[in-house]
């Protein structure tokens, strides 16, 4: 009996570590698909079936630690495919930058180009377009960063909004997020004239990212064209633009947001802290809890402000980033969390609220 | 996105460590508007409970608001997705889904089946490793489905799924799914599939999709997902043909130059002996550069740095093979090519290729036929249009380093790029080079000796000194070549000191090995020749028959042979190298002229007595010769 029970173990921690299911090992050891379950339910065997089989065995574990190195799991997979279109902007674009925006997708790109060009730095700037009201710790978290990894940082703010006095408390946040973001990204997407800008921007986010290339490409006035999309076929890019025509560029299109995190974990990439829950002061405004980040937010009356145990799922303009009551504040935690809820990630950010196809009109209109 | 796994409540570290483990697995999904295609992609991610609660009360209420399947959520809904398709029912371009199990996550290509969306579907197919091609159990093989398969095989996908659906309408009735299986197999058969797999199914209920179904108990086999986690699509990969194509030159310091690329077949260990394509440099692996360290072995889909142990000349463009293996070169091919633009393609045009690292102007010379990819019967043709796929013929301006598509889906197949409007107007797949220059060293170029002399505007020619040790050869040498330079003429010498340590160092002093040793020289200043040079080749070359030999591989008049006479006692007295007085200490063996002999020549172009001139005079006469005799003026003139 201890025997079938040790064969039995073997056979699960070669599923394991193989990839392979238990019903294609046991194919392979026993020409029969469901031996192996038969056995885990109490089944028997012949003294000889077991010994052959325990030989094949022998053979495929040892085939395995010969593949190990080999082997690429789902992850390696992704960042392989993120390196390579990196490297080919890199190839074949005359002034390539990395838009950065401090999330976590931002974090996990700039590793990704820390890797892509080792043991060169990567061969193009950082750009934030900061709108004035990110949270006080993501502009501390950005600038460290980029002198760490010793990148140049183009910071650009759209000064004719500042001028203006455009923020998400007096103008709303269709209004601020189209002159200061959308309106501000084009700003200096013109001044600084690239022909390339790479973004974070995944598949898995909203429906008609789905078919958006890896490769988008932009006029000169930024727009998007959905219907007349370049091909894509195998790894091949058609990196040509004209003057003034550029391409957004998205390595990270085939991940999801758990391989995000997953990825994240495994190479211990350094996120923002308001990612991981804290005591923070927030006080809610039409149902939704907003980080009193510094002395301009409006503070009304029956307004109270309560330090909550919050953290945030995603990191914009911190009036427009509702924080969630959380205990999560491992990265662990923070990922079972983000496993065990129900909604998708993007529902806490305002500009998505709109009407369904409402992502693709602003993609259109040069929204990132 | 809750994964039902118990892990995750009770142990997440052991759930994100067994989640890191993951294989992958890209695949396409083929079929028309009423296959159910979106509808199954649908279930399979439903069933993977990788649907948020907010989307699915969207899309529920989407289902009703359509209302295309009455009370049941339509799950096609999840998968259609921008506005336009959505109103008009169809999918219209390629939609890439992503959904994942305990064992494998998948990317699904989700691409429309209409004729008008051909190019689609080859997008979606040129990064799948598996085709679920659809068919309606009702209609069985149809001629989309001969199309679909076409095209999955065209763009090299070897393994395919037919999934018979809407077995439901017939009650799955075994006898049609037998038909229908044995149809397939029948019109498929040359179509290239190492694997076939028919599923009995219902997309819309779910049966044999991820769950085995009840209602076909006939059924043995996989259901779809167990299929899609166990199916091996790597195995063959390893013992391919290593090739890297060289994306980036990595170059971060004068001390560091590595090549960056994404292996794109095979494997390369660190001291595998590399040849570059097409240069034809040699090297050997120094190091397989990464972030995370440095590998000792790496295969294909990684993206890595190799750094070598020689400095040579290898830029973006070039495929950095294993020296056993090398990849083929050439400029002329014939090539399958789908046509991707509403322009018509036109022969004689020249567009830009853009293989997967180098981008060159090319035009085709020939479309020999339109493939009618409905029954694949070749119809004549001038001129391809959206969606068409023909036979060509192409010319490049310059040579690029392949594979044929069927022996390589990474390094057989390339682009076209309109060069007016920068779009991607077609994409092919190499089948063939039409002019054999694949040969790195045999190379039949248009560019030959003369054309490089012309540019010098010199004549080649190869200047044999021969005479015993110390008789002052390569002094003479040395003022021949100065006098050139000063001239303005593009020279090179080989010596003893040049070969004897690089080229020739496994060679010793017996009769054999100065007899290997001259054959070498020689063939090495014919292709110095043949690039154009002067060349001097000053060695003792003590064999008349070498000499007569080294003279025989090149075309009259090139070779002039120089015998440097000094009388051995002479030779001896001076002994500026000591070696006389070594040799006759019997510490070097085989020295010529003491216990070796040396075949003076008989009727030399030019001999020179080193007792009545100096070594001056004697280069001097030897230019002097070399213009007398037209060497020195220009090629035609």
């Amino acid at each position: 009996m201890t025997l079938i029970s040790d064969f039995l173990k073997r056979t699960e921690a070669l599923s394991i570590s193989s990839g392979q299911s238990l019903s294609t090992i046991s194919r392979k050891i026993l020409n029969d698909g469901k031996g192996l379950a038969r056995l885990k339910e109490g089944g028997q065997c012949t003294l000889k079936t077991l010994e052959e089989a325990t030989t094949k065995l022998d053979a495929l574990e040892a085939e395995l630690s010969g593949e190990i190195k080999l082997r690429m799991t789902h992850l390696d997979r992704l960042e392989a495919e993120a390196i390579h279109i990196m490297r080919e902007v890199a190839a074949q674009c005359e002034n390539p930058v990395m838009l950065y925006s401090v999330g976590k997708d931002s974090s996990v790109m700039l590793h990704l180009a820390e890797k892509a060009f080792y043991p060169s730095r990567p061969p193009f700037p950082l750009m934030h377009v900061d709108t004035t009201w990110k949270f006080k710790e993501m502009i501390a978290f950005r600038d460290r960063r980029a002198k760490e990894v010793g990148m140049e940082l183009i910071v650009h703010i759209n000064e004719d909004g500042v001028r203006d006095g455009v923020g998400p408390f007096t103008h709303g946040s269709a209004v601020h997020t189209d002159i200061m973001k959308t309106q501000g990204l084009k700003q200096a997407l013109d001044k600084y004239k690239f022909d390339a800008a790479f973004g974070g921007a995944r598949r898995d986010e909203e429906k008609s990212r789905a078919k958006e290339r890896i490769f988008s490409f932009r006029s000169e006035n930024h727009r998007w064209d959905a219907k007349n999309q370049r091909p894509e076929l195998w790894n091949i890019y058609n990196t040509r633009v004209k003057k003034g025509e550029s391409m957004r560029v998205f390595p990270i299109s085939n991940w999801t947001e758990l391989d995000i995190w997953q990825y994240i974990y495994k190479e211990k990439i350094q996120i923002p802290d308001l990612y991981l829950s804290k005591k923070r002061p927030v006080v809610e405004k039409d149902g939704v809890l907003i980080l009193v980040d510094d002395d301009r937010m409006p503070i009304e009356e029956g307004d109270v402000v309560e330090e909550k145990m919050v953290r945030f799922r995603t990191l914009g303009c911190y009036p427009l980033t509702g924080a969630v009551e959380s205990e999560a504040d491992t990265l662990p935690d923070v990922i079972q969390e983000m496993l065990l809820t129900t909604t998708s990630e993007r529902q806490g950010r305002v500009i998505d609220s709109d009407a369904g196809a409402s992502m693709e009109q602003k993609k259109e209109e040069g929204y990132f | 996105m809750a994964h039902l796994d118990d892990l995750i409540a009770s142990d997440i570290h052991a759930y994100l460590k067994a989640q890191e483990d993951k294989s992958f697995l890209r695949f396409i999904t083929c079929g028309s508007v009423d296959d159910g295609k979106s509808t199954l992609i649908g279930r399979l991610l439903y069933d993977s409970k990788l649907i948020y609660e907010d989307q699915l009360a969207s899309i529920e209420k989407d289902s009703k608001k359509s209302g295309t399947q009455g009370d049941k959520i339509d799950l096609a809904l999840l998968v259609d997705g921008l506005a336009a398709e959505r109103e008009q029912g169809i999918t219209i371009d390629v939609a890439y889904r992503f959904f994942s199990t305990d064992k494998r996550k998948f990317i699904v290509a989700d691409t429309p089946g209409h004729v008008q969306y051909t190019r689609n579907m080859a997008t979606g197919a040129s990064t799948a490793d598996v085709a679920v091609l659809l068919i309606d159990a009702r209609y069985g093989v149809q001629e989309q489905t001969r199309r679909h398969a076409y095209i999955v095989s065209l763009l090299g996908v070897k393994h395919v799924v037919v999934a018979i659906n809407k077995m439901d309408l017939n009650g799955f009735d075994q006898s049609v799914f037998n038909d229908i299986e044995l149809d397939f197999r029948e019109f498929s058969k040359d179509l290239g599939f190492t694997d076939i797999s028919c599923i009995p199914m219902s997309a819309l209920d779910g049966d044999n999709v991820t769950i085995r179904s009840e209602n076909s108990g006939w059924y043995k086999g996989r259901t779809l997902l167990e299929y899609l986690e166990d199916v091996d699509v790597d195995a063959a990969t390893f013992d391919s043909p290593f090739r890297l194509p060289v994306q980036w030159v990595n170059r971060p310091n004068l001390d560091f130059r590595g090549f960056s690329g994404t292996v794109a077949s095979g494997t390369i260990e660190v001291g595998d002996e590399i040849i570059v394509i097409p240069s034809g440099k040699r090297s050997t692996v120094k190091e397989i550069v990464t972030f995370g360290g440095n590998l000792d072995i790496a295969r294909e889909d990684m993206a890595i740095t190799l750094t070598l142990t020689d400095e040579i000349d290898i830029s973006r463009g070039d495929i950095i093979c294993k020296a056993t293996s090398p990849a083929e070169q050439a400029d002329q091919f014939q090539a399958h090519i789908l046509w991707m633009s509403e322009k018509e393609m036109f022969p004689g045009r020249q567009y830009l290729l853009k293989t997967t690292n180098k981008t060159v102007p090319a035009s085709i010379s020939n479309l020999k036929h339109r493939v009618d990819i409905n029954d694949f019967s070749e119809v004549a043709a001038k001129t391809l249009g959206l969606n068409e796929v023909g036979v060509t013929t192409l010319s490049l301006t310059a040579p690029v380093a392949y594979d044929p598509y069927v022996d390589n889906r990474n390094t057989g197949n390339f682009i076209l790029i309109d060069r007016q409007s920068n779009e991607t107007v077609g994409v092919g797949m190499f089948d063939y080079a039409l002019r054999r220059a694949s040969n790195v060293v045999w190379q039949e170029l248009d560019v030959n000796k003369t054309a490089r002399a012309e540019q010098k505007n010199q004549k080649p020619a190869l200047l044999w000194f021969t005479g015993l040790s110390g008789s002052g050869k390569s002094t003479i040498a040395n003022l021949v070549e100065k006098r050139l330079l000063d001239l303005g003429r593009h020279t090179y010498t080989l010596d003893g000191d040049n070969v004897r340590h690089g080229l020739n160092r496994d060679l010793g002093f017996t009769k054999e090995d100065r007899v290997e040793n001259v054959r070498r020289i020689g063939e090495v200043a014919k292709l110095m020749v043949d690039a154009g040079l002067i060349t001097m080749a000053s060695f003792i070359s003590p064999y008349k028959a070498e000499r007569q030999l080294a003279r025989g591989l090149l075309e009259e008049g090139e070779f002039v042979e120089v015998f440097v006479n000094t009388p051995l006692e002479v030779a001896e007295k001076r002994d500026v190298k000591g070696l006389y007085a070594k040799a006759r200490a019997g510490e070097i063996k085989n020295f010529t002229g003491i216990d070796s002999e040396y075949q003076a020549p008989e009727n030399p172009e030019i001999e020179i007595d080193t007792t009545k001139m100096s070594a001056d005079e004697a280069a001097e006469m030897i230019v002097k010769y070399l213009n007398d005799n037209g060497l020195l003026s220009a090629y035609d003139v």
